[in-house]
């Protein structure tokens, strides 16, 4: 392997696991500011339980999610030098605007969070948290405007003295088309982590420790954490839908590879999975649904879907001799992955919601074992999605301007990379252990308990232990 | 003023905003095992930086930012040239980060000890290596014609980066022990004094050393020259309140010594951002690396709305937390 696959290997590898925290960081951190604030309305000690439940859990991946980000802020500079020489004009800009906007809110009104329990006035200390979830709503927005512009480049101009590409219209940059239905469809895969996320430990719960004095708040959250999950699954299959319409513009050969379509068609069938081989050679069996493929890249059930074959021909015309057909196999079956692992999760949601109904407790041990399956549904869905997006770019880093070779930084060594690339998979391997371990630990020791502490000798609230510290 | 220099001084304020704040961070993080002789005590020097530690790091983020948006050349040149120290940087980051998230997570003292030497290496690490990136920065490096790295990781280790790095570790350390004399009470909190004249006369001398070897033998003029004076001065002066007692004036001392020797090292730097000791035409400049005016001018925009009301609820927050923290305030687990 040369400096480049490693590259990619370590890019890969630290992105994705950067987006394990981050889905459960921005959906967990909205519903429980919902949840405290349901709390603050209704004086429903029930919801403070849940607030201090769920917040435990979302500060455990928070952490995870925070350090992980780090690397991310400077591996482009690491090992992708020329990459980030050629598009720094744009790209960075967004990239430094995400954290002077959202990461310092985040962070700080977090650090509010956490210690102001007994320091803030109630009031305040709920709008920290709010701020929480707007910081990480923000942060999606302007890191996906950044991404969406390696997709689809606009508002630059490429300026042949320096050799670099130039912001012209940053209004552009950050309304781009790929950016507005990318964000909503990212969100909806986030609340769709979080719901799954609050459904699965609540239904655990139910199934494994019935009639204990935590079932009331549980199925609460069981049915709070399945109805988000099923609307957000329908809001992936909107925004999905509305993506790959504009997918197909802009870039074709993306959609193409999605189906492993060789040849152009009209109109173009979906195949929901293929026995065969996926190089077009060879198909053994292939389920297919007539038509709709036209329609999801379309909008027309009778559309015209341009194949592989083509688009390689007409590529190689304009930008020269070479490959720019992705892997198929990968581009294939992740974005089957992401639609099927994602609705794997909306029909358990639904399934639970089922044996919750009019006040029915549920009992079926398969219940909990999809509990402990069910959150883990999402967050594959969620990789699948952005290999898919990734992998479905290549080879180019910046879609129809730079190759992802080209990018790479060109002065770190083979053994440099190595280097990183061992020791980020080796620590976050093991703290993937320990994360998990606490996570789970903390989610079978059940709700808190809230009564309120002991009167103590000290007067003032001022002086009383901070309930939430380190 | 050119905006490439305007933004020169703003990626030189992130940075002194993060050795500050940071500053005091890895100095209480060093001193965890020293001053924190059992852990209600660890727990209380934690807490102590416990709802800002988080907010203080995004400085580095935002200055990194900054300098791929402004000057994607010295970002992605200073970057992968750095490649191996940058990456050391980075684990200590993630270990320390997640450390003071999860050492309190699970009773057993084993759990604690381990998290805590994460704690204390995370902060002791970057402490050290920052100072040596600073020191290569000023004192500049083998740049190609292509304005690319062209030295390897040994010629990063010279002597007056070395010297760099001790002066951070030690002013840090120092920073952090007043910082703490500032925030807590009774022992610990004069432990912490007393440990701050002890660090603080051992970085004064290797701030000097630094800060002279820089304007004699590395570069800089006179404007830096001043700084420089200002800088020992302020030390000197946090130093004596420190003795006097007087916490707050201690730590503004330390807070303006780390402030005034980033400003220096700034100073000398500039116009150049990555010189060149190879040859000087291959030096990276604030005109050669930086972005187009357009980028530039939408960056100031962001940043002069914003910047205001980022100081504004950061300083908000440490309003909030101005209380010393006692071994009583410390909850049973
Ligand atoms: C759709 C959302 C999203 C995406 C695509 C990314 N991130 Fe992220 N990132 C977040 C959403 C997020 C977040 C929700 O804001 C996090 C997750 C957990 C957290 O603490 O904040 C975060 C944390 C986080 C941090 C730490 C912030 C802090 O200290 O508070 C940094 C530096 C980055 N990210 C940088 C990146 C970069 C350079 C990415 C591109 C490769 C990236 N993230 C992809
Ligand atoms: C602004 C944000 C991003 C940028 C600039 C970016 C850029 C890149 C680059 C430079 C590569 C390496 C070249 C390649 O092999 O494709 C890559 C690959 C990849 N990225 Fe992204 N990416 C971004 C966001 C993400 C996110 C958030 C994910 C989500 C998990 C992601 C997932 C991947 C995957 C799976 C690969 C494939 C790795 C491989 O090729 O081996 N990317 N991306
Ligand atoms: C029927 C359902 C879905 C459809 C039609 C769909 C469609 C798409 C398309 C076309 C893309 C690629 C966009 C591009 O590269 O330009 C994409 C990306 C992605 N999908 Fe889905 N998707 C569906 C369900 C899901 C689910 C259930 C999840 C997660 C829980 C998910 C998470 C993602 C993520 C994280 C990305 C990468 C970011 C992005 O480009 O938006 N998707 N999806």
């Amino acid at each position: 392997m040369d400096v480049l696959d490693l590259a990619r290997w370590q890019f890969g590898v630290t992105t994705v696991y950067h987006f394990l925290f981050v889905p459960i960081t921005i959906g967990l951190s909205f519903l429980v500011a919902v949840m405290q604030t349901v709390w603050a309305r209704t004086r429903d000690e029930r919801w403070l339980r849940l607030t201090r439940f769920y917040g435990k859990l979302l500060l455990i991946n928070f952490a995870m999610g925070v350090v992980t980000g780090i690397v991310q802020e400077f591996q482009f500079g690491m090992n992708w030098s020329d990459y980030s020489r050629f598009v720094g004009d744009i790209f960075g800009a967004p990239l430094a605007i995400e954290a002077l906007l959202a990461f310092f809110l985040e962070s700080t009104f977090l650090g509010l969070w956490i210690f102001g329990w007994d320091r803030l006035p109630a009031r305040v200390h709920l709008a920290c948290i709010w701020a929480v979830s707007i910081g990480t709503i923000l942060s999606a927005y302007f890191i996906l405007a950044a991404n969406s512009w390696m997709q689809h480049p606009v508002g630059y101009r490429f300026n042949p003295d320096t050799g670099r590409a130039e912001l012209t219209d940053f209004a552009a940059v950050l309304t781009n088309k790929v950016t507005l239905v990318t964000f909503p469809h990212t969100l909806a895969g986030c609340f769709l982590t979080a719901g799954a996320l609050v459904l699965a430990v609540a239904l655990w719960h139910l199934v494994r420790r019935p009639g204990t004095d935590q079932a009331p708040a549980f199925r609460t959250a069981a049915k709070l954490g399945a109805w988000v999950t099923i609307g957000a699954a329908v809001a992936t299959l909107v925004t999905g839908d509305v993506q790959g319409k504009i997918m197909t513009e802009v870039q074709p050969m993306k959609m193409a590879a999605a189906e492993a379509l060789y040849e152009t068609e009209q109109p173009a069938a979906f195949s929901v999975f293929t026995i065969g081989t996926l190089d077009g050679s060879r198909e053994v069996y292939a389920l297919k649904i007539p038509d709709l493929l036209s329609w999801l890249a379309t909008g027309d059930p009778d559309g015209t879907v341009e194949g592989i074959n083509d688009l390689q021909a007409r590529y190689a015309a304009q930008y020269g001799p070479g490959s720019y057909t992705p892997i198929i196999p990968v581009t294939y079956w992740s974005f089957r992955l992401m639609i099927g692992f994602g609705m794997l999760a909306a029909i358990a949601a639904v399934w639970a919601l089922w044996t919750l109904r009019r006040g029915r407790a549920p009992t079926s041990r398969w219940l909990a074992r999809t509990a402990v399956v069910l959150p883990l549904l999402p967050l594959a869905a969620n990789s699948f999605g952005w290999i898919f997006t990734e992998m479905g770019r290549q080879p180019w880093i910046v879609f129809s301007e730079m190759l992802t070779r080209d990018g790479v930084s060109r002065t770190v060594s083979t053994g440099e990379v190595v280097t990183s690339l061992a020791g980020f998979t080796l620590l976050y391997g093991l703290l993937a252990f320990v994360e998990v371990r606490l996570l789970l630990r903390y989610a079978k020791a059940g709700l808190p308990d809230v009564s309120p502490p002991p009167p103590s000798d000290v007067d003032s609230d001022q002086d009383r232990p901070l309930s939430f510290a380190y | 003023m050119e905006l490439s220099t305007l933004w020169f001084l703003l990626i030189a304020v992130l940075f002194t905003g993060y050795f500050i704040l940071e500053g005091f961070d890895f100095g209480v993080g060093i001193l965890l095992p020293v001053l924190g002789r059992d852990e209600r005590e660890r727990r209380v020097l934690i807490n102590t930086i416990g709802p800002v530690w988080d907010g203080n790091e995004v400085w580095v983020l935002t200055a990194g930012g900054a300098m791929f948006a402004a000057f994607p050349a010295w970002y992605a040149t200073l970057f992968s040239g750095f490649y191996l120290p940058l990456l050391l940087i980075l684990v200590a980051l993630i270990l320390r980060g997640v450390a003071f998230e999860y050492r309190g997570k699970r009773p057993e003292p084993r759990w604690k000890a381990r998290w805590d030497a994460a704690i204390f290496a995370g902060s002791l690490l970057p402490a050290l290596l920052w100072g040596v990136a600073f020191g290569n920065i000023v004192r500049g490096v083998r740049l190609d014609a292509d304005h690319e790295y062209a030295g390897t990781l040994w010629h990063l280790l010279n002597p007056y980066a070395l010297l760099g790095g001790l002066v951070t570790l030690t002013l840090f350390t120092t920073h952090g022990a007043v910082f703490l004399a500032l925030k807590t009470t009774g022992d610990i909190r004069a432990r912490a004094n007393a440990l701050a004249a002890r660090a603080g006369l051992v970085a004064a001398a290797l701030a000097v050393a630094f800060l002279a070897w820089t304007l004699l033998g590395v570069r800089g003029g006179a404007a830096a020259a001043v700084l420089a004076v200002l800088a020992a001065a302020a030390l000197v002066a946090g130093l004596a309140a420190n003795r006097a007692g007087r916490e707050g004036w201690a730590f503004v001392g330390t807070a303006a010594a780390i402030a005034l020797s980033v400003a220096t090292l700034f100073s000398a730097l500039y116009p150049n951002v990555l010189p060149s000791i190879s040859d000087s035409a291959n030096s990276l400049t604030v005109d050669n690396a930086s972005s187009t005016p357009y980028t530039l001018k939408i960056m100031t925009w962001v940043a002069l709305v914003f910047t205001p009301v980022v100081l504004l609820y950061q300083g908000w927050t440490y309003w909030v937390f101005r209380r010393r923290v006692d071994v009583r305030d410390i909850p049973d687990t």
